[in-house]
């Protein structure tokens, strides 16, 4: 079966899944990850939000114990949550298991701009760049296959515009039924004591020898030939932008860059009068090259930062150091007007408060006319940071500090900072205020264990309380309050909280009025 | 390279900038053209910047448009137009919002499928696949007005 479809990246990929018969797609939320597993639980597939990256490879290393063909979906920084595991079974190897990272190059949506290729480096692991829509399909089809011959974790990456970028894609498979799965014991790859695992990391290096010299039969790059006056080493989305700038220059496409092939590279170079390595981000193939003595050239630093473009891949070639005009800005994001965060800024802004800030719409309560956000690091960072500046300030300002997070982003990795809260008690005690907006909000509206629905929006009957979970940490009080409809109510309790020297949790709950909308259509659907 | 045509959409979040791309790549798609489709989303607030740009013809590389090698700009809003006329080419054509009829229509949600058909106007596509495509990506109970607002656009002109 053949068939011409018009996909994004992330709906090629998802697509590739069911085709590859994968059983099961964890992942968290994170743009410009999360239309993946949606797409999954369309065509079908089995897909779950796990709370946060670091528990869904987890999951997904356990279905790979099981026999399972599984995957995971993450934005860039998801893959720090989870580098614990990925080090580990990167040596221990693994089965028919993928990791997606989708790298946000120029930061579209979020807070830096990491090129995770360096983690196929660091952990051991090989690395999938796919370029457009099609070979998202192909390649993401190949990961499990690649996966399963050398036994190894494979890492998937993607970036902004290979996510959401839609072109046509011509569909060659179609769905396929999981096979049977089954336990078989093998403690000396799964139990990783160090008798063990001294023995993993050799074999970990040794497969990714193999892996290099499968790399270089060509099979994971395309060479087009060109005029002697420049040959292209390229990966990722800078394939489709190099191919334009420039149509008469040799090109070596890589699609697996990592562990590169070396002696491909060092052949194609040899052929040109100059060789240029293209590719967004860091200089990753590059330094490849340069370790190996291959003759090529970087672009200048000042391409290091942002997307690239067609533009800028001319300019890379020309050899232009001139510094760009910078694009006209546009309107920049600001909460929704109506939405649930507004007046709790502005009582926290009127009291004076330092806010500890976290990751989700709400960090937008940093620009005015709220001006209340101070810090906002990584997801659940809020807690722990606002605990280390009581810990230290004076009292008058400590006792100013208030932490603010999310429903989504606590149960993501919130709740150990509330532990901390409790175990390592400021002497000011400390106020922890939760956004309870009932949802996912800014990566599209996603649901997460304390919704009471599941990834595919179906209702469940298990429910994680955000309230049960921080009376059981042992807090001094708890409230909650609309702090729409009740602001007088929550000013006057964060007043009283920031007097006392007591550990105490506000719930502001009111849903986001995109997230209300979204429920009341899903019950006119009866669901 | 062969002919490629480009259109850029801008607005702000919420004008339904993505939804008049989303029927229009269909459309091209559907009508035997490479396409490629890109605009940077994921934010879910609303009222910044939006654009969405689409490339089509025998065959397209990179999903963004060179700067500079926009043939076509829409906009759905008089605050979006300026900052997006350097991503126009030389004598390129910018469809603005105040000289298009969207006074004229009962419910301005409709004012992106209006623009569409403005759009249409300056491409070679014919009418009958636009409005199959609009009837695709719309709820049958906002087609109606929205099908009244494409034929509005494609006539044009001020009142
Ligand atoms: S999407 Fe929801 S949470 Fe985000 S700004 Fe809008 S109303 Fe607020």
């Amino acid at each position: 079966m053949s068939e011409k479809l018009f996909l994004s990246g992330n709906e090629a990929i998802a697509l590739a899944a069911i085709d590859a018969g994968a059983h099961l797609g964890c992942g968290y939320p994170g743009t410009p990850s999360s239309e993946i597993l949606e797409n999954v639980a369309l065509n079908g597939g089995k897909a779950e939000w796990a709370p946060n990256e670091k528990v869904a490879l987890e999951v997904a290393i356990g279905a790979s114990f099981a026999g399972a063909r599984s995957f995971v979906t993450m934005k860039h920084v998801g893959l720090n949550v989870a580098a614990d595991p990925l080090f580990t079974i990167a040596c221990a190897g693994a089965s028919g298991l993928v990791v997606i990272t989708a790298d946000d190059p120029g930061m579209a949506s979020s807070q830096n701009e990491q090129d995770n290729r360096r983690y196929a480096v660091a952990a051991g692991v090989p690395l999938l760049e796919p370029s457009n829509s099609q070979e998202a399909y192909d390649l993401f089809r190949q990961a499990f296959a690649l996966s399963e011959e050398f036994g190894t974790l494979v890492l998937f990456r993607v970036t902004t515009r290979v996510c959401h970028s839609k072109c046509v894609v011509i569909r060659d498979g179609s769905p396929v039924t999981p096979r049977p799965t089954g336990y078989v014991k093998d403690i000396r790859n799964r139990v990783m004591i160090p008798a063990f695992a001294r023995v993993a990391h050799r074999n970990m290096r040794d497969r990714l020898r193999r892996l290099e010299q499968r790399n270089e039969t060509g099979e994971f790059s395309t060479e087009k030939s060109g005029t002697p006056e420049l040959g292209i080493i390229v990966s990722g989305i800078s394939y489709e932008h190099a191919r334009e700038a420039a149509p008469e220059a040799g090109m070596l496409h890589l699609k697996m860059t990592y562990p590169a092939p070396i002696e491909l590279m060092r052949n194609f170079a040899a052929k040109y009068q100059r060789c240029l390595v293209i590719e967004e981000g860091d200089p990753f193939l590059y330094e490849q090259c340069r370790i190996h003595s291959i003759p090529v050239e970087g672009k200048p630093e000042m391409f290091r930062f942002g997307e690239l473009n067609v533009g800028r891949v001319r300019r890379i070639i020309s050899g232009a150091a001139e510094d760009e005009a910078p694009a006209p800005a546009g309107k920049p994001p600001q909460l929704c007007v109506g939405c649930p965060h507004r007046k709790s800024y502005e009582v926290l802004r009127d009291l004076g408060c330092i806010v500890a800030g976290d990751i989700g719409c709400y960090t937008l309560g940093v620009l005015p006319p709220f001006s209340a956000v101070d810090t906002c690091v990584c997801m659940g960072a809020s807690i722990p940071t606002g605990l280390g500046m009581r810990h230290v300030l004076p009292e008058k300002d400590a006792r100013r500090v208030v932490s603010v997070i999310g429903d989504s982003t606590f149960l993501h990795t919130g709740i150990n900072g509330l532990v901390e809260m409790v175990y390592n008690r400021p002497a000011t005690g400390h106020l922890l205020v939760i956004l309870d907006n009932s949802t996912t909000a800014m990566t599209g509206l996603q649901e997460h264990p304390g919704t009471g629905r599941k990834l595919d929006h179906t209702r469940t009957e298990h429910r994680v309380s955000i309230d049960a979970l921080v009376k059981a940490a042992g807090v001094d009080h708890l409230d909650v309050c609309d702090s729409t409809l009740e602001t007088e109510k929550f000013r006057s309790l964060v007043q009283e909280r920031l007097a006392s020297n007591d550990l105490s949790v506000i719930i502001c709950r009111r849903p986001c009025i995109l997230a209300a909308a979204q429920e009341k259509k899903l019950r006119e659907a009866g669901k | 390279m062969k002919k490629v045509t480009n259109v850029i959409v801008a607005g702000l979040g919420g004008q339904g900038v993505l939804k008049l791309t989303d029927i229009l790549a269909d459309v091209l798609f559907h009508e035997g053209y490479d396409v490629k489709k890109s605009e940077v989303h994921g934010m879910s607030q609303r009222g910044g910047s939006v654009s969405s740009e689409i490339r089509f013809g025998e065959e397209i590389a990179s999903p963004m448009i060179p700067e500079g090698e926009a043939d076509l700009l829409v906009s759905l809003d008089s605050t979006q137009t300026q900052i997006n006329l350097h991503r126009l080419r030389e004598g390129g054509t910018v469809i603005r919002p105040e000289d298009e009829p969207i006074g004229e229509l009962s419910n301005p949600k409709c004012a992106n499928v209006l623009m569409l058909g403005a759009l249409s106007r300056h491409l070679d596509i014919p009418e009958q696949a636009l409005l199959d495509g609009i009837a695709k990506f719309l709820p049958a109970k906002v087609l109606e007005m929205n099908l009244a607002a494409f034929k509005l656009g494609r006539k044009g002109g001020l009142k």
